[in-house]
């Protein structure tokens, strides 16, 4: 998506604030690699998205605007029809907003889906070079990369697996993996640990903390687990379901590792969850 | 590290555990697991034949296994059989490989061009319902009596079929996979290279499949129908058994067409079943 490719600067106040925020100007977070100077990787400005069944009109998005910035990780979390996916896809550029700007500065975005979506024709190292071969990485170099790639999800030695060999896990590692192997600046994940058991999603959050720090990744993390966001988030950014518009910002700063089971992370949401809640109760009548 | 390795220890728990080699003997008793019903089968299909020639119906012509499986062996024997088959085989070959070019470039011209599609969608299907022997008296017309006139007829019963296997791959190429691929950067000829025709590749092989036992019938039809002079097919072995009233001549020749079938078909199986167990579309349990 390049609708539009000058750089904006960063407002006092952060757009998606003007709702309701609770969080300080999002101006004010310390983005995850501290030091450097904070551009913009995604910014949506007024973006509304509504999708035509026959007769009837759907407004999917109304209004959201938004702005991560460079190193960031951002959750954003909502009840059903809160148009999470909707906004993954604009700012992917799989889609066109019907009104409104999505702007990503020129940089590479890589999406991750529930489901692995890997190529099951292909073994786990086939499908990682594949993506650096649509980029136009030179055969001589792919088969290092790739080894790399799969090193750094810890699937070293797992490269000529089939998916259908791999466990559910696994599988969402080798996608992180292709994802990365784009060479994308920014990760759009929706819901990515959405099918995996506690276990695993415990130590893939781990993980993939530790790779968007190795990499200074900008993430858009679409999930319905509280927890999750609370765990992952440098900002949460709740969304209203139908249409989806933003209704609360929280700004979680990092003071190192959380634990899903911490008292901190708990307290986050909590709140999270009433307020989610709340709104969900909106539509009970 | 210990989330690293806790990560190894779930990875290595959550896998199969590795098959080890083959124990001895092993590869042997499977096989005769697997050939055993069939030879049930075929001694149950002699019983019945051996015990209605013994009732003595219509006994003037009607002769056992024993006599037909011994004018077969005896035809065995003779170059002039496998001369036949030879021939026919060819036939089969060619009309089935110009049936494959001619099936997959309409299948993806079809599947990749929609107004194409909307004309030559349905002809496809009802091509594919047509009795190929229908076309004989046509193709006699067209190219005489001829070699021609049978891979014509081949031809057009084997290549619906695999038009419309190539068409129903492309169109079920799961969505998801589309939106990954996308993201990818995976556009035009790539696209197809590198993720439509993969997926498409289990419902080609099937209609492969049906495209050959398509082009097999089709090719026994044609070769009753058109005799080519100075050349014996299989058909036309049926026709002068046929004539001459020779029960066992005919039933070994049914014998051949039947065999001959069977084979080529099982080639596609198995194939079929290698695509589907690389995939994991098999059931682990059963493709033990």
């Amino acid at each position: 998506m390049r609708v539009s490719n000058e750089q904006v600067t960063p407002p006092a106040n952060s757009p998606g604030a003007s709702a309701l925020s609770q969080a300080d100007s999002a101006g004010a977070i310390p983005p995850a690699g501290a030091g450097r100077i904070a551009e913009e990787a995604v910014r949506l400005s007024d973006v509304s998205k509504a999708y035509r069944t026959g007769r009837t009109e759907l407004l999917a998005l109304d209004n959201v605007s938004l702005a991560v910035k460079d190193g960031e990780f951002v959750c954003i979390i909502g009840a059903s029809g809160c148009g999470k996916s909707t906004l993954l896809n604009l700012v992917a550029g799989l889609d066109q907003p019907t009104s409104g700007q999505v702007d990503t500065s020129r940089r590479t975005v890589g999406l991750m889906f529930q489901e692995p979506a890997l190529f099951p024709w292909l073994t786990a190292s086939r499908n990682v070079e594949l993506a650096l071969r649509a980029r136009g990485v030179p055969r001589a170099a792919r088969r290092a990369q790739t080894e790399e790639l799969l090193e750094t999800v810890r699937l070293g030695g797992f490269g000529s697996k089939r998916p259908h060999e791999l466990s559910g896990g696994m599988r969402q590692r080798v996608a992180m993996a292709r994802a990365l192997a784009q060479n994308a600046d920014v990760l759009l994940m929706d819901e990515p640990f959405g099918a995996l058991d506690a276990m695993t999603r415990d130590l893939l959050h781990d993980e993939l903390e530790r790779i968007c720090t190795e990499r200074t990744l900008t993430v858009l993390f679409v999930t319905h687990n509280v927890r999750e966001a609370a765990r992952l988030g440098d900002r949460v950014i709740l969304l209203s379901s139908r249409p989806g518009r933003v209704i609360e910002e929280y700004a979680l700063p990092r003071t190192g590792h959380r634990r899903i089971d911490s008292r901190e992370v708990s307290e986050v949401a909590a709140r999270l969850t009433d307020r989610l809640r709340e709104e969900m109760g909106r539509h009970g009548h | 590290m210990v989330t690293d390795q806790a990560l190894r220890g779930l990875d290595n728990l959550e896998l199969r555990p590795a098959q080890g080699r083959p124990e001895p003997g092993r590869i042997a008793r499977k096989a005769l697991a697997a050939a055993w019903p069939k030879v049930l089968a075929i001694a149950l299909v002699l019983l019945v034949w051996e015990l209605v020639t013994l009732t003595g119906y219509r006994k003037y012509v009607l002769k056992g296994p024993g006599p037909v499986l011994s004018d077969l062996w005896q035809q065995m024997q003779h170059e002039a059989l496998w001369a036949t088959i030879g021939w026919t085989l060819r036939s089969a070959v060619t009309g089935y490989a110009i049936a494959l070019i001619i099936g997959s470039v309409i299948g993806l011209l079809v599947a990749r061009v929609p107004p194409l599609r909307a004309a030559v969608g349905s002809i496809i299907t009802g091509l594919q319902t047509m009795p190929s022997v229908a076309w004989a008296p046509f193709a006699i017309i067209l190219f005489g009596e001829d070699n021609s006139a049978i891979l014509f007829v081949v031809i057009l019963g084997a290549a619906p079929s695999i038009a419309n296997g190539l068409i129903n791959g492309v169109d079920y190429t799961p969505p998801l996979l589309l939106r990954a691929g996308q993201t990818m950067g995976l556009r035009g000829f790539a696209l197809y290279r590198y993720l439509i025709l993969p997926a498409s590749l289990p419902a080609y092989v099937a209609g492969m499949k049906q495209g050959w036992a398509f082009a097999w019938r089709s090719l026994m039809a044609a070769e009753l129908f058109i005799a080519i002079i100075g050349q014996v097919s299989i058909g036309q072995q049926l026709d002068v058994d046929q004539q001459n009233l020779d029960f066992a001549g005919a039933s070994s020749v049914i014998i051949v067409i039947l065999v001959i079938g069977i084979v080529v078909d099982t080639v596609f199986t198995k194939a079929d079943l290698a695509l589907r167990r690389r995939r994991g579309l098999l059931d682990p349990a059963a493709a033990t």
